[in-house]
């Protein structure tokens, strides 16, 4: 059965708090941690990008799957709306980066913040044709937020890798599901320097529409209902949207709430579901069962079943935790901030 | 040197990205960066190409303060002389670091960042950098706060 | 190991003329200038007519970069109005001068030129300093120091920080070799910077690659330097007092800091100075006064223990006793050195040689002469120590 052969995360260190962020637009910084439920998020340093951070998560997945030499990777995907370059792919990059390079396929993939999952469906569907031994999906970003904007308290950086084949399988990909439609909720044109949404348009017809059905749609294709499994994860824009889903659901704050990371390191945009279900791989017991779901403005969600198999517990002390990057911090305050978003007129130009 | 030498950059690319060095498998030594013969054993050497480990430790450093042309964005910044397991060093900038943090004997492994863009509309150029090493990851995730 | 130290030499070669400008920012002078001031002095030095000479060799390490013109042998032929003469340059980074004056004295001491000129010339002030940055970055590993972010600053600063760390140097015994340097450099009337300074001068002047400060670092300058050679035999047609060269010889070591055996040692500076002694018949004892090449101020250090004065770690020793100044045991520098006299590039191996031909002469300005100096060493580095020529001068 096709399934998760390896993971691997990367978080930069660098964290700004949303006291920080709300000191600089005299906002009320109580009241906003409260409704999004988010602490702090993630900055990524200046010789940071989804490159720099999609090389790392590769390699700390590498790092879990020694059986997995590079060049039998036979496709390899990067998800994210912050490539740095908007023609030439990070794909290539990392490839080379890993020692991938050149038998094998690759492309960059955009849809919001789900562009890593729907990776990982490219790689099911060539492993289990057979054309590819194993194949890299990553979702990662360096998302950019419009300054004094309600998103730039979470928009965030980080990535996961994770490595699809059907030996060593450390988790096994039961079924996958899919829901998307054309809804106009977060987009940002060519030239545009930073992403518009459509505020509250962004929750119902948006994140709640896509993910309750997605999530509905693969419990029915499989035959599960909610206590059949042992975590839940979601895309997490913010704390609250995943609460609410998982409620909607019928799941249990038990089943969603050790994935919620989102606190620690705000959103992380083609990262964040990947994240937080690494998180849960990072603790999961041998046959959990764990429901993921993404989400991608745009509109759409990807779902996964899987079951936790014993390759795991090999594993999954072979690189870096989710945890060990959510300790590693330092704090900047805002005026590194901007000049680490390259917010700065003039400056790196 | 005109900022669209894109041959000049990606000539190195495998070496940059991957950190790799040259083994004579005559005499042993490991040499840094790539070398077409060992300069030991010269015409009886038997170089080979082989990807460096990338932990090592700091065996000086400095903290440019005057950066050259396209680096001013990012200075201050520490550059070091690593010494890796293997034997050889190599020069590099040591990051993830503070200032009054980084030592002599520091342990450090090799990370993967940006150097510069060629300006905005260049090429970037990436490589190798170094952070400092921390086997703490190897602690279970259960004692998360 | 290189077999090519020992040169048969068929004769001696002495210096018979010598020339320089002033070292510092002439915004009016570009290279065809600076270079006419030092050359016209020197051919007037030697009392020789331009047309005498037989062959040119500029010493200049980045004409294309700095001021965009290469073939800058040609240029200088030119301007000094003396086509058909063959002229040719060389390079080697900041021993581009040195390197040079080793050809000339090939060239004569082989026998098949008996008069030669060797300039060096350097216009850096044209671009701004962050660009001047990035050009010096030539004279490292390109692609393997500068392509990480290295500065020459950050280079000396890697061993400086090194040094200090196995030889417990302190940063105020360090600052006094500047310190010397400027005291040096306030009686010599073609210096860069004529200024004293004090430790605190040095300590409190700001950050360019910690440790080092700015008053650790050689300044950026404009200048040009040219000596007359002519075979021994003959000196006495064009000066009373002819300065013979008694050894002058180059070594080569990694071109990156990081390859190196050693990064506290230049083992190229060992190497050229072993065979110079061999060369000269002479031991270290035996010299009276020393430029050496203090790019910055570790270098300084570094050059009186791969020089064979000071056994490795010790050479501190001589600025504790303050024993370094003229006057003293061993005067290093006595024109101010590179931090202080200036450091054009191309210009500084001859600009040193010159500094000793007067000191040998007994014609250095007052109170910067050596007193009975007659036998007097240059040491000229290219990059942090891929080059290192050892010139040995003696007066006859």
């Amino acid at each position: 059965m096709v399934g998760i052969v390896g993971y691997g995360v990367y978080i930069p260190r660098w964290r700004i708090k949303i006291e920080e962020i709300a000191r600089m637009w005299g906002t009320d910084a109580e009241g906003i941690k409260n409704s999004l439920l988010v602490e702090e998020k993630s900055v990524p340093s200046l010789d940071e990008d989804t490159t720099t951070i999609s090389v790392e998560a590769a390699r700390n997945a590498l790092k879990r799957t020694p059986e997995v030499h590079p060049n039998e990777v036979g496709a390899l995907f990067v998800g994210s709306e912050s490539h740095p370059y908007v023609v030439k792919p990070t794909a290539t990059i990392v490839a080379e980066a890993i020692g991938a390079t050149p038998y094998l396929t690759a492309a960059d993939t955009e849809f919001a913040c789900k562009a890593g999952t729907v990776g990982i469906q490219a790689c099911m569907g060539l492993v289990k044709a057979g054309y590819i031994k194993y194949g890299m999906s990553i979702g990662a970003d360096t998302a950019q937020a419009e300054p004094a904007d309600l998103l730039e308290y979470t928009a965030s950086a980080g990535g996961a890798a994770y490595i699809i084949g059907e030996n060593h399988t450390l988790a096994q990909i039961e079924g996958t599901y899919s829901y998307t439609q054309d809804v106009p909720d977060f987009w940002r044109r060519d030239g545009s320097e930073y992403p518009k949404h459509g505020g509250r348009f962004t929750g119902d017809p948006g994140y709640f529409t896509q993910v309750i059905n997605c999530t509905r749609g693969l419990m029915q294709q499989l035959g599960t209902t909610p206590e059949d499994y042992d975590y839940v994860v979601f895309h997490e824009p913010n704390g609250k949207f995943p609460l609410r889903a998982a409620k909607i659901l019928g799941f249990s704050t038990k089943q969603v709430l050790p994935s919620l990371i989102v606190t620690k390191i705000g959103n992380t945009y083609s990262g964040s579901s990947l994240i937080a279900l690494a998180d849960v791989l990072d603790r999961a017991k041998v046959g959990n069962r764990i429901l993921v779901t993404s989400y991608g403005s745009g509109a759409g969600s990807d779902s996964f079943s899987l079951v936790v198999t014993d390759e795991i517990e090999a594993k999954r002390n072979l690189s870096p935790s989710v945890s060990y990057y959510l300790n590693r911090k330092e704090y900047i305050d805002y005026a590194i901030y901007t000049k680490f978003r390259g917010q700065l007129r003039g400056f790196m130009e | 040197m005109s900022i669209y030498a894109v041959p000049f950059h990606w000539r190195r690319y495998k070496e940059r990205y991957r950190l790799l060095g040259t083994k004579c498998e005559k005499c042993g030594n490991t040499f840094f960066p790539l070398r077409k013969i060992c300069p030991n054993c010269r015409r009886e050497g038997k170089p080979v190409t082989i990807e460096l480990s990338g932990k090592g430790r700091v065996y000086s450093f400095t903290v440019i303060r005057t950066p050259p042309d396209g680096f001013e964005a990012f200075a201050p910044y520490i550059v070091g002389v690593i010494e890796l397991n293997e034997g050889p060093r190599l020069t590099s900038q040591i990051v993830d670091c503070n200032l009054d943090e980084v030592k002599i004997g520091m342990p450090v492994e090799v990370c993967f960042r940006k150097l510069r863009a060629l300006g905005k509309d260049g090429i970037i150029c990436y490589g190798f950098k170094f952070r400092p090493a921390d086997e703490l990851w190897k602690v279970n995730s259960k004692n998360r706060a | 190991m290189s077999k090519a130290t020992e040169i048969p030499r068929k004769r001696d070669v002495a210096i018979v003329g010598i020339g320089a400008t002033p070292f510092g920012e002439h915004w009016d002078k570009g290279l065809r200038e600076l270079t006419w001031d030092a050359s016209v002095a020197a051919v007037e030095d030697a009392r020789i007519r331009g047309r005498d000479l037989e062959l040119i060799i500029v010493g200049n390490m980045s004409g294309g970069m700095f001021v965009g013109q290469e073939h800058v042998a040609a240029l200088v032929a030119d301007f000094l109005g003396l086509k058909p003469t063959p002229a040719v340059r060389v390079e080697a980074a900041c021993a581009s001068g040195a390197v040079a004056l080793r050809q000339g004295y090939m060239a004569v001491a082989s026998g098949l030129y008996d008069l030669v000129a060797v300039g060096g010339v350097e216009k850096m002030t044209d671009v701004q300093a962050g660009w001047a940055t990035s050009i010096l970055t030539g004279a490292m590993d390109f692609e393997w120091e500068a392509y990480f972010g290295a500065t020459f600053p950050g280079i000396y600063a890697l061993i400086a920080r090194r040094y200090m760390h196995d030889y417990g140097l302190t940063r105020e015994l360090l600052a006094e070799v500047a310190v010397k340097n400027h005291f040096h450099g306030s009686l010599n009337p073609l210096a860069h910077f004529q200024n004293r300074i004090t430790i605190e001068d040095v300590l409190s002047s700001s950050l360019v690659a910690d440790p080092l400060r700015l008053y650790d670092c050689c300044p950026i300058s404009d200048g040009a330097a040219c000596v007359v050679l002519a075979p021994a035999e003959k000196a006495k047609q064009y000066t009373d007092t002819p300065i013979i060269i008694e050894a002058s010889t180059q070594a080569s070591d990694t071109l990156s800091l990081f390859e190196r055996r050693d990064i506290c040692t230049l083992d190229a500076t060992v190497e050229a100075a072993r065979w110079a002694y061999k060369q000269a018949k002479i031991s270290p004892k035996d010299v009276d006064v020393l430029e050496a090449h203090d790019c910055f101020t570790i270098a300084e250090i570094l050059a009186l223990e791969d020089l064979g004065f000071y056994k490795k770690g010790e050479a501190a020793r001589i600025y504790k006793e303050k024993q370094a100044y003229i006057g003293g045991s061993l005067p290093v520098n006595p024109d101010g050195g590179l931090k202080a006299s200036g450091h054009p590039v191309g210009a500084t191996g001859i600009k040193q040689v010159i500094e000793l031909v007067k000191q040998l002469r007994g014609e250095a300005e007052g109170a910067r002469q050596v007193k009975g100096a007659e036998i007097g060493l240059a040491h000229n580095v290219g990059g942090s120590g891929a080059t290192a020529v050892v010139t040995i001068l003696k007066r006859r």
